[in-house]
């Protein structure tokens, strides 16, 4: 089954490698150092935050996004200002990306004021208008058609911006995945579906749960050309969302990238995760983790020593412990919050 | 008798049926290989295999579609909506198609199928995890609704679901699951319909249901022994059919009544009970009816937030003890 459900993109790379090799060299050293920060950002910060509920700090829900940090950092390189970007509950990468600080996510993973929602969202419901990010949503699946209308105002206001809207592997079982794909097409919406191909839906394997073998064509049907990438390259995804991005731009509708990719933990906390094998899990953090392979990039190329590198760590490592004494120190959200924000008027 | 968790009941109760009639069948996400995300399906895959136990894509509306023609055609369809919250997302096949089949046929369509859903807070969950919406199910004619407290109570109960010709709506409070209590051996089939009297007291009546239920008795000691209220406490275990006759009979014997709901204030089940006891028994009350409720909000993720909405033993002692007297 680990073999069935291996994806095309992770076991091909190998023989794209020199192909890649002369797309990397060409990528400058400042944009390599900002991906290989940005990706180590979220892996340190989703690494705290499971440590952080393992010490009984956070509760609830908590989905971690270490293994898929390529995808969103190689996606966020493509977009700008006009852009806007909507996914699941698994958000905590997304919001890093966006350029959320890393204090008010994680004080909203440990219920407190100074946390985006102000406590009231927690991990899956967490937004910046600010910043353009629309969501940190529950009920699966329910982002693609509001991502959709994210690219619908962006066409109607002429903002040129694109919606960069992420969804499971899981998630494209849902029927209003296909509404939302349909309007789009037929509308020209400057969407971007992200499929973020982790390979399980919960405890089910994408070949358990869906018919269709090539998620990037689900929106043939309706039109919408789709790519599968490698998600674990950040180089190679972000010349996929450039391509994607330009599509957008261009009014010539939306596009689907199927990125390939690979969750290190459980689905949530309470995940023990035995649907798959310890090698399976193994292969894919030795082979192809994201950060690890693009710091050799880095070294072999010359752009930084190891030693370099470590200070970046330790960097990313003192944003990351500021960001979990402030979820901290924080206080706790006054009961009178409760009656906030229902309606304008509490 | 053996002691079950609240989980195990649930499991205990499918399989029995699923022993004695092979048209039953289960549907639902990572209810089999996984044993359920709650655990409270572990066995069944292995035990009936999965032709009879199967795991669905994120699929609801297909998954309650699926249950409802299986349904109409001979089949007696147990579907789990992961949670209660789901229910929105395939809400037409539960209100517009299941709920209304047998009367838009002039009854020639029965309807045996149980729509299972882990329903209500205090797990930290937020607002797309936690809701309590029994309610809903109640405002729509055509389904009966069921929310056990016990273990036992989920495994008679769900027993007679599934044998029940109509659809079932079957709320399973989610922070109940980890709870043990007494199950008789052997074959156990309870009847719909029918509220039990759990406590006897004189000067208050208080229904209450799932996991309001083990409240309203904590509840209920802490009146006695702190402050000489003697309550009844009626587990109404089921919305609709609701046994009025018991919720009168008790309520005429104390003249007060209190309800103790999970659900949001307006429109919330209370209500309800409210109408039907100032209707038939007014006469007999001795003073308003108090409705316990978590308030009319979203559920916050927040835990110090989220405990300050559910009802709890202390607020029922205390919006008790200042009313009556
Ligand atoms: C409508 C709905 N059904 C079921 C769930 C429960 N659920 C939460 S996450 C999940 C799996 C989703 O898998 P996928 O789309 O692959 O995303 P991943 O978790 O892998 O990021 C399920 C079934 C839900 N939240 N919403
Ligand atoms: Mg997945």
């Amino acid at each position: 089954m680990a073999e069935a459900s291996k994806p095309k993109s992770v076991g091909k790379k190998s023989k794209t490698s020199t192909r890649k090799r002369s797309s990397k060299s060409s990528a400058d050293a400042v944009q390599l150092i900002s991906y290989y920060s940005d990706m180590l950002l979220i892996r340190r910060f989703e690494e705290r935050a499971g440590q952080m509920y393992g010490m009984g700090l956070i509760g609830g829900f908590c989905h971690l996004y270490i293994g898929q940090e390529a995808v969103v950092v190689g996606m966020q390189g493509a977009i700008d200002d006009r852009d806007a970007v909507v996914t699941s509950y698994r958000d905590h990468g997304h919001m890093l990306a966006c350029g959320m600080d890393p204090k008010g996510v994680m004080a909203e993973l440990t219920g407190r004021i100074g946390g985006y929602s102000k406590g009231k969202g927690g991990s899956m419901h967490m937004f910046s208008k600010e910043k353009k990010f629309y969501g940190g949503h529950g009920i699966v699946g329910a982002q693609v058609p509001i991502g959709t209308g994210l690219a619908f105002a962006a066409k109607y206001k002429g903002t040129d911006g694109v919606s960069l809207t992420y969804l499971g592997d899981g998630a494209v079982n849902q029927g209003q995945v296909h509404e939302a794909f349909n309007m789009a097409e037929l509308w020209d919406l400057p969407v971007i579906y992200v499929i973020e191909n982790n390979r399980y839906g919960m405890g089910t394997s994408v070949d358990r749960a869906s018919a269709a073998k090539d998620l990037y064509r689900l929106g043939e049907p309706f039109g919408i050309p789709g790519e599968q990438v490698d998600g674990m390259d950040v180089l190679t995804v972000r010349k996929a969302a450039d391509k994607a991005v330009k599509h957008c731009r261009e009014g010539k509708g939306p596009y689907i990238l199927e990125m390939m990719t690979y969750r290190y933990r459980g689905h949530s906390m309470s995940d023990p995760a035995k649907y798959r094998t310890k090698e399976e899990v193994a292969e894919m953090r030795e082979q192809h983790d994201p950060i690890t392979n693009l710091s050799k990039i880095i070294v072999d190329a010359g752009k930084k020593s190891e030693e370099e590198l470590k200070e970046i760590d330790k960097k990313v490592r003192a944003i990351v412990s500021e960001a979990a004494e402030f979820a901290q120190e924080s206080p706790e959200p006054a009961p009178s919050e409760l009656y906030t924000d229902v309606l304008v008027e509490a | 008798m053996a002691e079950l968790t609240y989980r195990e009941a649930v499991a205990e109760g499918i399989a029995q049926e699923m022993r004695r009639d092979e048209d039953v069948v289960f549907l639902g996400e990572d209810i089999g290989a996984a044993g359920g995300v709650f655990k409270a399906t572990v066995g069944l895959l292995k035990e009936f295999g999965p032709v009879r136990v199967r795991d669905t894509p994120i699929s609801e509306q297909a998954i309650l579609g699926a249950a409802m023609g299986s349904a109409m055609t001979g089949l007696k369809p147990i579907a789990e909506i992961m949670f209660s919250d789901f229910l929105a997302v395939c809400w037409d096949i539960v209100a517009n198609e299941i709920a209304k089949a047998r009367y838009m046929t002039g009854g020639q369509m029965s309807m045996p199928l149980v729509i299972r859903t882990a329903n209500g807070g205090g797990s930290r969950f937020g607002a797309q995890h936690s809701q309590s919406v029994e309610n809903w199910a109640m405002m729509v004619p055509g389904l009966k609704v069921v929310a056990p407290s016990t273990p036992a109570d989920v495994k008679g109960l769900l027993a007679a679901a599934i044998r029940d010709p109509d659809p079932v709506m079957f709320f399973e409070q989610k922070s109940l699951y980890p709870i043990k209590g007494e199950v008789p051996d052997g074959e156990l089939v309870d009847e719909l319909g029918t509220a039990k009297v759990l406590r006897d007291g004189d000067d208050v009546t208080i229904c209450a249901l799932a996991a309001m239920v083990p409240r309203a008795i904590q509840a209920a000691e802490i009146l006695s022994s702190e402050h000489g209220i003697e309550a009844t406490v009626v587990d109404l275990r089921s919305l609709v059919p609701l046994d009025t006759k018991t919720i009168l009979r008790e309520t005429a014997k104390t003249g007060r009544l209190v309800t103790v709901e999970e659900n949001p204030r307006l429109c919330g089940w209370g209500a309800e009970v409210a109408s039907i006891v100032a209707d038939e028994n007014f006469w007999d009350l001795d003073g308003p009816v108090i409705r316990i409720t978590t308030p009319h909000i979203p559920l916050p993720a927040a835990d110090e937030l989220e405990d300050a909405t559910m009802p709890s033993a202390d607020r029922i002692v205390r919006e008790v003890s200042e009313k009556i007297d």
